[in-house]
């Protein structure tokens, strides 16, 4: 439990900063006013504005505008909690962990597009198994960008987990299925496979991916047990090509909303979850390993709106 | 999506009857899906307000009804409110003299910076210049590897001071490097730091003050969202950019970030990635970029595109074969192959208005052509000129040689005959008929459905006394 609490300390301090603008900018703005076409107006801005979309910002305007004609709010005071009690929904506690395997090892499938950010969030998650007492192993699979593998090397030995790698440019599939082996081996609890940035309009290299999985499935039974699309925080609407490109190819089950350190809201997850019902599993906030956190959608929709 | 604003536009002004004039209140109804459009291509939302803005101003009072299409009219102004505000721009690199130049490369982590550096490296040198390579990342792990790996992928000169923890000091002492090898530019690449995290910040003030750079990118994700806005104001504040470089144009995000990073920091886009390849580095061109925006498709790119690979003698050639229906199959495969050239099919069709945003999944297979090839190469000329003459035992032998089946050879035989009926029909049309003609075959899913030209139907097989009129006719 005091992982969890730690945790949540680090959170709130995260997202400290963005909270006080929050409170001062949209406690403030609603303070006493009544609900009205201008505050409607403005509140959608301000969900564009954290990127969640304009059909998810007008779905969510007009929920509001029903609540209040139902007489379920009555004033602006009101619409904040309205709006965290609705997002909320869309982040059910249930499928917010990770899926680890009964027995054996549980292998997570890290993707994304270029410069997303995934082999500092691999780091971040080795960080983090590593903490719960788990043995960890990586799968430098990025065989294509020059020094990848060089990059996951140092951060496997800062973090203090093993890591299995082949040449650069060999088959990204042969090293995940000569890591498969090591993971199963050592007894590895948790395999971690790092994969070349590619996006998501190259049919070849999603071919690739797929692959990937293949072999991973074929090695380790019900593997992989996660597959986690590292999404970029600043992104925009592509977010939601970027995530049906690689569902098809991979079948994500989580995303890894990275760089929400930030002044970018990441609102993006949200039309994510209303487009494809794809959850939120982690956020990084930094450049540490230890600068990652379980979802919270609480304090999400609380900074969403600062 | 141009077309749908087209049509909105449309109606709007069909419900104007009588009235001569746009007015403000009656564009308005048609600006909301601007707006959206700007909005769905992750322009910042106050850039989009200021634009409709403006696009009302510009439009109000202009006689549409005069004009035959005053949707085509209104979405003509939005087009080129958007080019003025995106150009005009000057992608030249001013070099100094006495040398060296130096190039100054920020961003957020990820946007591309390193990559990016070695594609302008490559660039500069095709220019005749000597770029040296610097790697002042000093952050990320491995990122003076990557740089140096880079380096060598461009065959440009590479610095970087073993075990020092200090970029600046870097900079500094690449300065001097760069005299002592003969190099006339130096490019300097920075760690990925947020606008946000004033170390980082002051940092790259630093830097720019020890090396006094000549120009200084941005470098900023195509795919950014509403924050480009905010990230980049950060850094021209603090650094005075002097042009920004937008990464990642390969991906189908529509770039409405361009937009927003112009209007927040005045400062041109110069040049954009479009690839993995070193050389995948282009020119800026606002036109093109606002159809992007619009999702108007990129016309003008790909006639650049074709006018490059097509020769105008050739094509005269061409046309006139095509004129009298007498195209063989030789020529059908050198069409195919200078489509080839122009990049993968589903690059170019994607550069087509209206076409585009239908792709989606669409799979097209460029191993196709490789196999028409391969079909093709195993005909002789005689059969090559004249399809028609291949019966069964022709069919059996080229698609052994081939190593395709003989349904794929008469396949491909059908799809060259139907082709050359069109070419025919087209050749005798003007360029608007034409671009109907070729709208009506995007709709016909030519490329659709795998794509294949089997086609279930056999060829049609010369019965004994057509096969002996021809050798007849040929003897003759």
């Amino acid at each position: 439990m005091a992982f969890f609490k730690k945790a949540i300390d680090r959170l709130t301090k995260g997202l400290a900063r963005t909270r006080e603008k929050f409170v001062s900018g949209l406690r403030s703005l609603l303070a006493g006013r009544q609900i009205d076409e201008d505050l409607l107006d403005e509140l959608e801005e301000r969900m564009i504005a954290a990127d969640m979309g304009v059909l998810t910002a007008a779905k969510l305007r007009a929920d509001l505008q029903t609540a209040y004609k139902e007489r379920r709010i009555a004033k602006g005071d009101e619409v904040i909690d309205f709006l965290k009690e609705e997002l909320k929904k869309y982040w059910p506690p249930e499928n917010r962990g990770i899926r680890f395997a009964e027995t054996g090892t549980t292998v997570i499938l890290v993707a994304g597009v270029n410069g997303s950010g995934k082999t500092t969030s691999i780091a971040k998650l080795a960080h983090l198994f590593r903490q719960q007492g788990k043995k960890v192993c990586l799968a430098a699979a990025d065989t294509f960008r020059a020094a990848a593998v060089e990059q996951l090397t140092i951060w496997a030995e800062r973090v203090g987990v093993e890591i299995v790698k082949g040449a650069s440019g060999s088959d990204p599939a042969s090293v995940v299925f000569d890591a498969c082996q090591a993971a199963r081996a050592r007894h590895s609890d948790v395999l971690l496979v790092d994969t070349a940035g590619r996006l998501h309009t190259q049919e070849h290299l999603m071919r690739e991916l797929s692959k990937i999985r293949n072999v991973v499935s074929k090695q380790i039974p019900n593997a992989p047990h996660e597959v986690l699309l590292v999404l970029d925080a600043t992104t925009g609407q592509n977010a939601i090509n970027q995530a049906k490109a690689f569902t098809a190819a991979v079948d994500v089950t989580g995303i890894f909303l990275a760089k929400l350190d930030g002044t970018a809201k990441g609102g993006i997850v949200v039309a994510l979850r209303n487009e494809l019902s794809l959850p939120v599993k982690f956020v990084g906030l930094g450049e540490q390993p230890a600068d990652v956190e379980p979802f919270n959608p609480e304090e999400f929709v609380e900074a969403l709106f600062s | 999506m141009f077309e749908s604003l087209t049509n909105k536009f449309n109606d709007v002004f069909h419900r104007m009857s009588g009235r001569g004039r746009i007015t403000e209140d009656n564009v308005k109804d048609a600006m909301r899906e601007v707006r959206q459009a700007l909005l769905e291509a992750d322009v910042h939302y106050k850039v989009v307000r200021e634009f409709a803005e403006s696009v009302v101003q510009k439009a109000k009072g202009q006689e549409v009804i005069k004009s035959l299409h005053p949707g085509q009219l209104m979405v003509k102004i939005v087009h080129d409110e958007l080019v003025n505000l995106m150009g005009p721009v000057d992608t030249r690199i001013y070099y100094v003299s006495p040398a060296p130049t130096v190039i100054m490369m920020a961003g957020l982590q990820g946007s591309g910076k390193t990559t990016t550096c070695g594609k302008l490296a490559r660039f500069i040198q095709r220019q005749g210049k000597k770029p040296l390579l610097v790697a002042c990342d000093l952050q990320r792990p491995a990122a003076v590897d990557q740089l140096s790996v880079v380096a060598g992928q461009a065959e440009a000169q590479f610095f970087t001071v073993e075990g020092e923890k200090n970029p600046v000091r870097v900079a500094r002492e690449s300065i001097k490097h760069a005299a002592s090898v003969g190099c006339d530019v130096v490019i300097i690449d920075t760690a990925g730091r947020l606008h946000v995290d004033e170390e980082m910040m002051q940092q790259a003030e630093e830097i720019a003050k020890a090396v006094n750079p000549h120009q200084i990118y941005l470098v900023c994700d195509a795919m950014t969202g509403q924050d480009a806005v905010n990230s980049a104001k950060a850094f021209n504040d603090r650094l005075e950019l002097d042009g920004v470089i937008l990464t990642k144009f390969d991906s189908d995000a529509r770039g409405g970030a361009a937009l927003s990073v112009k209007s927040v920091t005045g400062k041109p886009i110069k040049f954009i990635g479009v690839g993995e390849k070193l050389e995948n580095l282009e020119e800026f061109h606002a036109d093109r970029m606002a159809g992007r925006i619009l999702g108007m498709g990129d016309m003008v790119s790909l006639v650049e595109k074709a006018q490059e690979q097509f020769d105008a003698e050739s094509a005269a050639k061409m046309q006139e074969k095509m004129a009298k229906g007498k195209l063989s199959l030789e020529d059908f495969l050198g069409q195919m192959k200078q489509m080839k050239k122009m990049g993968p099919m589903k690059e170019i069709l994607k550069m087509l208005p209206g076409v585009g945003s239908q792709l989606g999944d669409m799979k097209i297979d460029d191993e196709e052509i490789d196999h028409m090839e391969a079909i093709i190469h195993s005909m002789t000329k005689a059969e090559r000129e004249d399809p028609s003459i291949i019966d069964n035992s022709r069919r059996r032998r080229i698609a052994r040689g081939s190593g395709m089946d003989p349904s794929d050879v008469s396949g491909l035989v059908k799809s060259f005959d139907s082709a050359s009926a069109m070419m025919k029909q087209m050749s005798g049309m003007g360029m608007r008929d034409r671009m109907n003609f070729a709208k009506q075959m995007g709709q016909m899913d030519l490329f659709g459905g795998g794509g294949k030209f089997k086609v279930k139907q056999r060829s049609h097989r010369l019965t004994k006394k057509e096969r002996l009129d021809k050798k007849k006719k040929k003897r003759k």
